[in-house]
């Protein structure tokens, strides 16, 4: 595995670690991870950092919501064209195009269920490639970007052993 | 009643009371741990789980289903190991009841069996029980804790008929490249020693290509190797090994492993079938997080000033602590709430030194090793 690659498995694994903690794992020193780390934001490989977010957890409502958008393209638009136009919304957490039954899958993320089928009601459906929506909504998460969401296995093996 | 002498030449074990202590307190970090953090690959726990649906709950043959020996005939191949799954090659409750019933079959009552130590607690114990008489051969910090043509001359292990072997090392985490492994076959075969060779650790393997010293010439007839899905395959309580060897010697473990345990469990067998068809990426994303924590933890040590031997395999790391191991370990427990293991438990040269395991999530790990470094500075 390249340095590279394996910063990014690390950064993955926990975007937290501070570049010390990242350099004792590869045995990289400090600068090269640094320089690692800035490449790959400048490339355009690492686009942002954030925390995966078990919002049950939380006694403020959250919702979310899978929407399955079907489009019609015409000579001056394109998929490219469509997608600009949505994801600019800040309400639009992921937006991809995908194989099958429908165009984009759009990921939307409101305070309620009313803020988002307004939303797809009055900015999503009314732009005029859009040909139809369906909205799913997340009704629990069990598992996120590779992390599950149960509760925590404790370490119940022996303390000390052979 | 009266208890059996060989049982009671046996000592209870070192770890015993470190264990005891360590369950004694409430927040105990534990880098004690001889096993895996990770659970089994998922595909082999669900190959367990079908296994128990489909009823598949019976005896298999006493070698182990042909399946999953044919399977590990074909998986040994990656260090040059030829075995035919019919007849060299038996399935066994972990590779623990391996060496049981290996030193059973080739120990006889008085036989020397050449330990080379520091080395896991189980070999001296598995000697004794088999009525054999343990010969004591200290590695060197200064070889790498691999086993040299001297020490064993030194040691008087031309006087043995066995010699147990284990590398990549616990507690050391040592390995032994081919060529140092030559000069203990050269050994091996001057002085017609059986070799028994532990090799449960070869998957975790972080510098070089683990080698098998049974690859050698003039060996292969005279070794036994060991191996088990319990360290790679994180599957530890589903207790499967196996051992590796020629027809006779195979023949003459069976023969007491269908008297006392008849077949390894089952369930067991399917979980490892489907590991070794379908979990060599786990295997490997384990091994590379081991290495991570494994190149922390040498970090963490030198920054300390602690002397540590940098391990190559297994997942331990075996720091030099500079005095009584054994007061250096109770009082970073009962100080720091840090269980780690003395060294001198693991037999001659382990004294002085600390077993670490890093088979500890990252996190845990990092705080231990903070509080090791609050210790060593107070002192």
């Amino acid at each position: 595995m390249d340095d590279r690659r394996e910063i990014l498995e690390l950064l993955l694994s926990n975007a937290r670690e501070d570049t010390t903690d990242l350099a004792q794992q590869t045995g990289l020193d400090e600068a090269t991870v640094e320089e690692c780390i800035d490449s790959l934001e400048a490339d355009g490989v690492v686009r942002g950092y954030q925390a995966i977010v078990d919002w049950s957890r939380l006694d403020e409502e959250h919702v979310q919501a899978e929407i399955e958008l079907n489009v019609e393209l015409d000579r001056e638009t394109g998929y490219d064209d469509i997608s600009r136009r949505i994801a600019k919304f800040p309400q639009v957490a992921s937006l991809r195009l995908i194989s099958g039954d429908y165009d984009f899958a759009v990921s939307i993320e409101g305070d309620s269920m009313h803020d988002v089928s307004r939303f797809v009601a009055e900015q999503i459906a009314p732009i005029p490639e859009v040909t139809q929506t369906v909205t799913h909504f997340v009704m629990e998460t069990y598992k996120e970007r590779g992390v599950s969401f149960g509760e925590k296995d404790d370490d119940d093996r022996l303390s000390i052993s052979p | 009643m009266r208890i059996a002498d060989r049982v009671e030449r046996v000592p209870p074990s070192g770890i015993r009371r470190f264990f005891e202590l360590a369950e004694e307190k409430e927040e105990v970090i534990s880098l004690g741990v001889g096993e895996p953090d990770f659970s089994a690959p998922w595909a082999a726990r669900t190959a367990a789980i079908d296994s128990l649906e489909r009823g598949r709950t019976s005896y298999t043959a006493n070698r182990g289903m042909r399946e999953l020996r044919t399977e590990i005939a074909d998986h040994v191949q990656r260090y040059d190991l030829d075995y035919d799954p019919d007849e060299e090659i038996l399935v066994t409750t972990g590779a623990s009841e391996a060496l049981d019933v290996a030193m059973r079959a080739f120990v006889d009552p008085g036989d020397r069996v050449a330990v080379h130590q520091p080395s896991y607690i189980s070999y001296v114990p598995g000697v004794v029980f088999a009525g054999g008489q343990p010969l004591a051969v200290p590695t060197r910090p200064e070889n790498d804790f691999a086993l040299t043509y001297e020490d064993l001359a030194n040691a008087g292990a031309g006087d043995a008929e066995a010699l147990m072997l284990c590398y990549p090392n616990n507690p050391t985490g040592a390995t032994m490249s081919r060529s140092e492994l030559e000069a203990v076959a050269e050994f091996a075969v001057e002085h017609d020693l059986t070799v028994l060779s532990d090799e449960i650790y070869a998957a975790l393997t972080y510098e070089g290509e683990h080698t098998s010293i049974a690859t050698l010439p003039g060996m292969r007839e005279r070794t036994v190797v060991f191996n088990g899905f319990s360290k790679a395959y994180a599957m530890t309580g589903l207790r499967l090994g196996y051992a590796l060897g020629p027809p006779e010697a195979i023949r003459a473990m069976n023969r007491i492993h269908q008297y006392s345990m008849l077949s390894a469990p089952t369930t067991a067998q399917y979980a490892a079938l489907e590991a070794l068809q379908s979990c060599g990426d786990e295997v490997v994303e384990m091994r590379d997080q081991y290495d991570r924590r494994r190149r922390f933890v040498l970090s963490r040590f030198d920054e300390m000033g602690l002397d540590c031997f940098e391990a190559r395999g297994a997942f331990y790391a075996f720091p030099h602590c500079g005095g009584d191991d054994e007061r250096f370990a109770e009082e970073l427990l009962r100080q720091e709430d840090v269980a780690v293991v003395p060294g001198s438990v693991f037999g001659v040269g382990g004294e002085g030194h600390l077993r670490i395991s890093y088979a500890t999530g990252l996190d845990e790990l990092r705080t231990a090793m903070n509080r090791i470094e609050r210790f060593v500075d107070g002192r």
